[in-house]
């Protein structure tokens, strides 16, 4: 007999998601992903300044703010033939590894975290053995007997009051849960210790972009100009700040992320391990220049697409050509002129909402016909898994030594094969392998910062086409990045000085869009087919894999039996 | 029932001092601008008051106001926000049980019924039955009149919930609606801002525990502690203003010496924010001295306000229309609408010694 259960709206991501899954025997055999809110900021760029664009495309996302802004300014960029001065790339690097670092560390810690750790069975560690292994696995000084034992006491008098906060409710004790009562304590120290250290790292967003969440960009390099000799700029007392910023963060993510990554993943490899895959096409469009953004064999993070799992191949991709990205709205609250059946290329996509859903209040949608806000987007006509672990793939495909270390680096501290990669955990993994890279790389890019200051240049604007006079009447551009989530693009057409056409395909449409005209179903979908259920009642399982994607989604979990009836509602991180 | 435990009470169990906490209590008044003695009153309110119920909610937004909430910079402000206060329900922050969570929220609802505050991130789109915004089958319109029907004060964070923000951006399609225009009879407190300054976000919550009103409201419905000066008026860099210097292209050479960013576009002038008092992320910097103009995210409609690179004085209705320009040329002119009411020998004084890079003690202009 098959079980509903449908989860609606999960919290502690950006968004509104709603997931809907079909339960036999035990486990997942059919899901359906909806996205729940929609605010049409497409139609609302239309007939703005191209340069404005960064400002009302950076508002998609707060959680990962600054990557639809990076994303836009460089859509304007390629659409108008401006290369930004070297000083601006590597201050747009420094912004870019500062949000992956925040990010990666506040998706493990505070919102995936719990999926794993039981903070209620940390009441029972003995903090000399929790002091013990921590010390064992790392050298971050925080790890004192004492100091555990402080954090229990706390904790417990915290379970005692009867107001246990936002962790009232979980599903303490679920049998799935599987750490010893001290990994658990650790997990819990450093949630806190997270929290506290997250405000600090996006302070280089401040530093070079006024403020965070929504620092500033600027079309054509960044507005904070170099002056060693000046108060009103960037200058030594600001590149020093950036610098320990750096070296907190690389200490955090080295002593702290990484090592209980590891502890948490070796109680979990064998199912986890296993669970999740899902589709076996990976695409990245690769990001953090070094020698200018036309330069991709330049990237850190290399450019390509992985199909069937074959780490034996990279492909090119192109979202230039109009037959290879393209957006379908078969299961989607959309219409096109040309008709429903039809994809179309991202610079002549279009924008027209049209609800056909069920009306709310509501139970179940309407999963055969459309059922989403999110457009399906395809490489080819491919559903394609967009994020870490896909860089990874086609950092390691691509044959690059610092991947294959960090890769074999975990492989052989978990002692799992390569085919671990290809799962909820894999895809965890590699979250935190990518942030050992980029924590590095960080510390390269300050350093050519301060080279190229040392060597005399100090542009940070190129200013040739800031005028709209300078533009041709009709241009189109793509500006990519990788958002922390996965591939990210922008698209625009330029008319007569003003927005014609402007379309966002964003990580999370990739991943979480509804299945295609030909029932090809996306990540999120094909990722949870096969997982098992152990209590309909706390799908612990489902969060892990769908939390495992670090959706930009808020969602909630309602579990309904086969007659549709009622029986629990989760939300959870 | 157990003793409810006050915020004092758990800044101590926190581990905290009694003299971190007067340190906070201090800070918080210098904050909202209150004479110093007030620190002993935010501290006596801290001490003995329970912790306040709180249900935090989604519509259509980024999660941003979230996002700035968790950085607020003193230590005790992250502990009483994420758990002083008794955040019952809160889709970004709470880590279980949407059953539960509800029931939570419900519970809240019915127990604390007239005590407890309504937090809202986002607006409402109201077009199509509120379609837009769905959560659990409901449309967030429904599930935000239950929730504010038994609230003691509403709080609407940032611009989306206060005016719109950027959905709202014409031709806003699908109706975003601020709170204050679809909830009523309600104390809303409009705390602006794309997102609001984590500070600020902190200072609002803790008025609210410490003296048990709601503070003092601009025509607009934002905080005067926090809003009732524009950016201009606050901004290190006025003086060039005042000068006549500006940026006039980015990066140039007057870009590289910090001078005013009106001509590139700033809102300053008619932004009122706190900007440039307490700054961002603690006081590291803000938009202008990190050499962007403002915005003006915490205006109504400031999104068709734009575009954000053209001069305000371009815009009919604005007094400064020829402000700069005059300054510039004229080497200091007061302003029609009196934002630059120096002498002329003053700012041409100024002026020449910002060029020199001199930074002799000024005379007084009065």
């Amino acid at each position: 007999m098959e079980k509903r259960i449908v989860v609606d709206p999960v919290t502690r991501i950006e968004g509104h998601l709603r997931v809907e899954v079909e339960v036999k025997d035990g486990k997942i055999v059919d899901a359906f992903s909806s996205g729940t809110m929609v605010r049409g900021l497409e139609l609302i760029l239309k007939g703005r300044d191209p340069r404005d664009a960064w400002a009302f495309t950076e508002r998609v996302c707060g959680v990962c703010t600054t990557v639809h802004a990076l994303a836009s300014v460089r859509t304007v960029e390629d659409a108008l033939g401006i290369a930004v001065p070297p000083n601006a790339e590597m201050v747009r690097n420094l912004m870019f590894c500062a949000q992956y670092m925040q990010d990666h560390v506040v998706h493990f810690y505070h919102l995936h975290a719990l999926d794993w750790v039981d903070v209620v069975s940390a009441l029972i560690a003995d903090p000399v053995a929790t002091s013990q292994l921590a010390q064992s696995i790392s050298n971050w000084p925080k790890s004192s007997p004492g100091y555990f034992s402080d954090l229990q006491k706390r904790l417990t008098k915290f379970v005692q009051s009867g107001q246990l906060g936002i962790f009232a409710n979980g599903y303490w004790g679920h049998p799935a849960y599987k750490l010893p009562a001290e990994v658990n304590l650790i997990g819990v120290a450093h949630y806190l210790e997270a929290l506290e250290w997250q405000k600090e790292i996006i302070k280089i967003h401040t530093i070079f972009g006024g403020k965070n969440p929504h620092p500033n960009y600027l079309v054509g390099g960044a507005a904070c100009s170099i002056n060693i000799d000046e108060n009103n700029a960037i200058n030594a007392e600001r590149l020093a700040y950036v610098g320990r910023l750096l070296d907190e963060a690389h200490t955090f993510i080295n002593q702290v992320y990484i090592p209980d990554l590891l502890a948490v993943a070796s109680f979990y490899k064998n199912d986890w391990g296993a669970i999740g895959g899902g589709l076996t096409n990976y695409l990245a469009y690769g990001d953090l220049p070094t020698n200018g953004y036309s330069d991709v064999e330049r990237f850190k993070f290399p450019r390509g697409i992985i199909m069937g799992r074959n780490l034996n191949e990279v492909i090119p991709v192109d979202g230039k050509d109009p037959d290879q990205i393209k957006e379908f709205i078969n299961h989607s609250y959309y219409d096109y002129s040309s008709g429903v059946e039809q994809g179309l290329h991202p610079w002549d996509g279009e924008t027209n909402l049209n609800y056909t859903g069920p009306k709310p209040p509501y139970d179940y949608l309407n999963v055969e016909d459309k059922y989403s806000w999110l457009k399906t987007p395809r490489w080819k006509g491919n559903p394609m898994e967009v994020g870490p672990l896909s860089r990874m793939l086609v950092g390691y495909a691509s044959g690059r030594d610092e991947y294959k270390e960090v890769v074999h680096y975990a492989l052989n501290k978990l002692d799992v094969p390569v085919t671990a990669l290809f799962s909820t955990l894999g895809r965890t993994a590699a979250r935190g392998l990518e942030s050992i890279l980029v924590a590095d790389w960080a510390k390269e890019f300050y350093n050519q910062l301060l080279a190229n200051i040392r060597n005399g240049d100090t542009r940070m604007a190129n200013n040739e086409k800031w005028e709209p006079a300078t533009w041709p009447t009709e241009a189109k551009g793509v500006g990519m990045t990788e958002a922390p989530r996965g591939a990210l693009a922008h698209w625009i057409v330029i008319k007569d000085k003003k927005i014609d056409n402007y379309q966002l395909v964003v990580p999370s449409t990739w991943n979480a869009s509804p299945r295609d005209g030909k029932g090809q179903r996306s990540a999120y979908e094909e990722s949870l087919i096969g997982t098992p259920i152990a209590n309909p009642d706390q799908p612990l399982e489902i969060l892990r894999t769908i939390h495992s994607f670090d959706p930009c989604l808020a969602c909630a979990v309602h579990v309904y039996d086969e007659k549709g009836k009622y029986v629990h509602q989760i939300q959870t991180f | 029932m157990t003793k409810q435990t006050t915020i004092y009470d758990e800044i101590r169990e926190k581990g905290h001092s009694r003299r971190d906490f007067i340190k906070f209590c201090g800070m918080m008044a210098a904050m909202l601008g209150l004479e110093h003695s007030a620190a002993g009153q935010i501290a006596k309110a801290l001490e003995t008051k329970p912790r306040l119920p709180l249900i935090w909610l989604h519509g259509q937004e980024c999660t941003c106001c979230s996002e700035s909430f968790i950085r607020s910079s003193h230590p005790i402000v992250a502990d009483i926000l994420l758990d002083k206060v008794s955040l019952d329900y809160t889709e970004t922050l709470m880590a279980a049980a949407g059953h539960q969570a509800e029931e939570a929220m419900h519970n809240t609802m019915e127990k604390y019924k007239g005590e407890y505050l309504l937090l809202c991130e986002g607006s409402i789109p109201l077009t199509a039955d509120g379609v837009y915004c769905c959560i659990g089958g409901r449309s967030y319109n429904d599930i935000i009149q239950e929730a504010a029907d038994g609230a003691k004060a509403v709080i609407a964070w940032g611009n989306c919930a206060s005016s719109g923000c950027v959905q709202a951006a014409s031709p806003n399609p699908t109706g975003a609606t601020p709170i204050h225009k679809v909830i009523h009879g309600k104390p809303i407190i409009n705390v602006q801002g794309c997102p609001p300054i984590a500070e600020v976000m902190a200072g609002v919550v803790v008025h609210l525990l410490a003296f048990e009103r709601i503070p003092q409201l601009d025509g607009l419905g934002r905080p005067k502690a926090f809003y009732s000066r524009r950016v201009h008026d606050t901004c290190y860099r006025r003086p060039n203003f005042d000068a006549g210097l500006f940026v006039e292209s980015f990066d140039d050479e007057n870009a590289r010496r910090g001078y005013c960013l009106y001509k590139m576009g700033c809102k300053g002038p008619s932004t009122y924010n706190s900007c440039g008092v307490i700054k961002w992320n603690n006081g590291v910097s803000f938009p202008i001295q990190s050499g962007h103009p403002c915005i003006g995210c915490s205006e109504a409609n400031f999104w068709d306000n734009g575009p954000f690179y053209r001069r305000l004085p371009e815009f009919p209705g604005f007094g400064i229309e020829s402000t700069a320009d005059k300054v510039g040329v004229a080497l200091g002119v007061g302003t029609a609408v009196g934002i630059a009411a120096h002498a002329i020998t003053t700012n041409i004084r100024k002026k020449k010694l910002i060029e020199r890079g001199h930074c002799e003690p000024e005379e007084s202009n009065t």
